[in-house]
């Protein structure tokens, strides 16, 4: 018990109540504000509410979050369907395939699809052979890039936990739906995905938490440009508290982002409750 | 039981609170006396630094046995340099002794009480006539204390292609007066030469970010009757005539597709790829850039240059119509600072004037492109020899200008590079993005240290 409550002191709750504190603060990195901290109340809360940079970038972290998460579950659950009941060889070359992506660290899996969209990049070559003129994508369609990518990368996480789940459904409860007559997208419908609701929600939350923090792929694509197209709540964090060294400010974006993800958390649990419930 | 549970709970929420308690106010006192922390960039282009501080590290470690300088380049752009030496200097054990610091942001760093004041040190040192008043002003804080000693400045200025510009007709040297005369060249450059060559590069744009703010917009805005601050009153500008027509120049320039496609100038690497590519493969025939842009393509550059010499020119850039001195530049520049926390201030100082000697500015001037502001470097044959626009800079020292070194700067520089963006994507028209810019400077410092220009 004691070298938990340890752990869970110093490295959860710590810098938690560090976080909470420095939002009420003027912290700042460099400056008089930096020798003589001082406690501001709700003055960075007040004043992120009527900044239109903060509004941008939660509008984006939303964009972000709902492209991502739905297209990792679609994603991810087609091919789990795909996978079922194939031979050993097939699963196991489409899962490393997949996997791949999802082991390679996010500095380089940004740079690979930097290289990919960039002017001069494989995208553009390819598409330059059926006539298309060169175009960066990262500057035309910077948000549908990032989600891409983080699509790319995250699917094999929703894959690898939608198979688990499909392996436990009864092979009876389908077999009797098709002798009853239902199609193959019925028995998919009806009898599948309603097993499969608390898997759903678990994965749907996880990759909830893991999107909405991503720092690293959109920084490295587009450093949060061009302008502030692409600045989610992590970057503009990043940005306030570090580039400006507003850490008072930052640390209240922090909390801000732990608002968002709560929010859809809460949508989550409440859309995946049990049937009877309703 | 029940106690001795209590007790292991208790213990538990103690150690990490102590732990903690003890680590944030740990001194310097544990920290070895005979070791010297020295902290600079090293990124991209400019490697300068890097080079001089291993020099200095193998001397003075050969000279004074026992004396370790511990060197930590930081490979980072300006900006997020900044962030790691202040994330350093916040923590005393972790502190450097030795800054290689940007001038500009002595003010803030000295209010923080990061750095040491360096008077008594400087005043008994006795290579201190070779600095001129102008280096101590730009070392020396609000407070009226010195905080460091300066390395080297820089000007800013058009560097061109002389090639390129005979090729499109144009007479060299080339000598404009103008801003109209400015982007006549460019017509005549975009004219002749066609699509392959980019006839007139201005950073702009938040990407780019410092970089726009100074080389591009504020070498246009000192050329006009206008301002980023008002030094008599202590208030920034707003609603200048000076602020729209500068913008009105970077509009300009994307309208007639006088300058780089936009989704190149928002390249955060659009001043590397310049240099190190566009310039020296004639895709760039004119260039508003820093003095410094040299250090790209000498010997110790990643990919030397040694053509340039012949093939790039360097002219002032003009004022708008010609007013004031004809000419206008600004300066930045870089010093050695002390940590507030240095285990001993007196062998640092030892390293700091070490690394700041006649022979070692010699070194530093040339590689870094800089220009020296040690009166026996600036003269030194060498440096002369190896810097064929001295004089040109020098020229310039006389009428250059600063940036206004206030706290609320970098969030006024970027509201700058947001106007800049907005109008060369074509999302305002300079006087709507004046209009939004005056608007967030209002937010940023207050209604109270605005004025509204003319």
């Amino acid at each position: 018990m004691a070298p938990a409550l340890f752990l869970l002191l110093a490295f959860f709750a710590g810098p938690i109540l560090w976080t909470v504190w420095a939002s009420l603060t003027n912290a700042a990195l460099t400056g008089a504000q930096a020798a003589q901290t001082d406690f501001v109340g709700l003055d960075n809360f007040t004043e992120l509410l009527s900044d239109p940079r903060f509004r941008t970038a939660t509008v984006l972290t939303v964009l972000f979050l709902v492209g991502c998460v739905f297209g990792q579950t679609v994603l991810g659950l087609t091919l789990a369907l795909l996978l079922q009941n194939r031979n050993g060889a097939v699963r196991a070359t489409v899962g490393a395939i997949v996997v791949g992506a999802w082991v390679v660290p996010e500095v380089v899996a940004g740079f690979v699809w930097y290289a990919f969209l960039e002017r001069e990049g494989t995208l553009n070559t390819v598409l330059g052979w059926f006539g298309t003129g060169p175009q960066n994508w990262l500057f035309a369609a910077p948000l549908l890039a990032v989600v891409l990518a983080n699509v790319w990368k995250g699917t094999a996480f929703s894959m690898m936990t939608y198979s688990a789940g499909l392996s436990e459904v009864p092979e009876d409860l389908k077999e009797a739906a098709r002798v009853d007559g239902a199609s193959a997208f019925q028995v998919l419908w009806h009898v599948v995905i309603p097993l499969l609701r608390r898997t759903l929600a678990t994965t749907l939350l996880l990759i909830t938490l893991q999107t909405v923090q991503v720092f690293t792929l959109i920084f490295v694509m587009t450093s949060g440009g061009p302008g502030s197209r692409s600045t989610t709540l992590p970057l503009l964090m990043y940005q306030e508290a570090l580039r400006m060294g507003d850490l008072g400010y930052g640390t209240a974006i922090a909390l801000a982002l732990l608002v968002v993800a709560g929010l859809f958390s809460i949508v989550y649990v409440w859309m995946l409750r049990k049937e009877e419930d309703r | 039981m029940r106690r001795i549970r209590r007790n292991t709970i208790r213990a538990a929420v103690a150690v990490p609170l102590l732990a903690l308690v003890a680590s944030g106010c740990s001194t310097a006192a544990d920290r070895d006396e005979d070791t010297v922390r020295v902290v600079y960039q090293k990124f991209g282009t400019f490697i300068a630094m890097d080079s001089l501080m291993r020099q200095v590290k193998e001397e003075f470690e050969d000279a004074n046995p026992g004396v370790t300088v511990e060197l930590h380049a930081i490979e980072a752009q300006a900006e997020d340099y900044q962030t790691q030496v202040n994330l350093m200097n916040g923590s005393p054990s972790e502190a450097p002794d030795l800054i290689y610091q940007d001038t500009f942001t002595i003010n803030q760093d000295a209010d923080a009480g990061y750095l040491m004041p360096l008077d008594d040190h400087f005043d008994a040192w006795d290579e201190r006539d070779q600095y001129s008043d102008q280096e101590a002003v730009a070392v020396t804080s609000l407070d009226g204390q010195r905080y460091g000693v300066m390395l080297g400045t820089d000007v800013r200025g058009l560097w061109y292609n002389t090639e390129l510009l005979e090729q499109a007709g144009i007479d060299t040297p080339w000598a404009p007066t103008t801003w109209e005369d400015v982007l006549d060249t460019a017509r005549t450059i975009r004219a002749e030469l066609g699509d392959d060559v980019v006839p007139l590069n201005v950073y702009s744009g938040t990407p780019a970010g410092e970089m726009a703010s100074l080389q591009g917009f504020q070498m246009l805005l000192s050329g006009t009757e206008g301002a980023l601050f008002d030094d008599e009153s202590e208030q920034w500008v707003t609603g200048s005539t000076g602020f729209t027509d500068s913008l009105d120049f970077l509009r300009t320039l994307y309208d007639e597709d006088l300058t780089l496609d936009p989704q190149d100038a928002l390249d955060a690497n659009v001043g590397t790829v310049n240099n190190e590519e566009r310039i020296p493969s004639g895709g760039m025939a004119i260039s508003l850039e820093g003095s410094w842009a040299t250090q790209s393509w000498i010997e110790e550059a990643n990919q030397p240059w040694p053509e340039w010499e012949e093939v790039m020119d360097f002219a002032p850039m003009p004022t708008q119509n010609g007013q004031g001195a004809g000419a206008t530049s600004m300066s930045g520049g870089w010093a050695l600072s002390m940590g507030a926390n240095a285990t001993d201030p007196d062998l640092a100082w030892e390293v700091m004037t070490y690394a700041l000697n006649q022979e070692n500015g010699v070194k530093f001037a040339v590689e870094g492109g800089q220009i020296p502001v040690r009166a026996d470097v600036a003269e030194d044959p060498a440096f002369l020899e190896d810097s064929p626009k001295a004089e040109e800079f020098a020229a310039l020292v006389d009428i250059t200008g600063f940036r206004p070194a206030y706290s609320e700067y970098p969030r006024i520089s970027l509201a700058v590079q947001e106007a800049m963006e907005s109008v060369m994507l074509e999302q305002a028209t300079p006087e709507e993005a004046a209009q939004v810019y005056a608007e967030e400077v209002e937010g940023v410092v207050g209604p109270d240290n605005v004025t509204t220009g003319s």
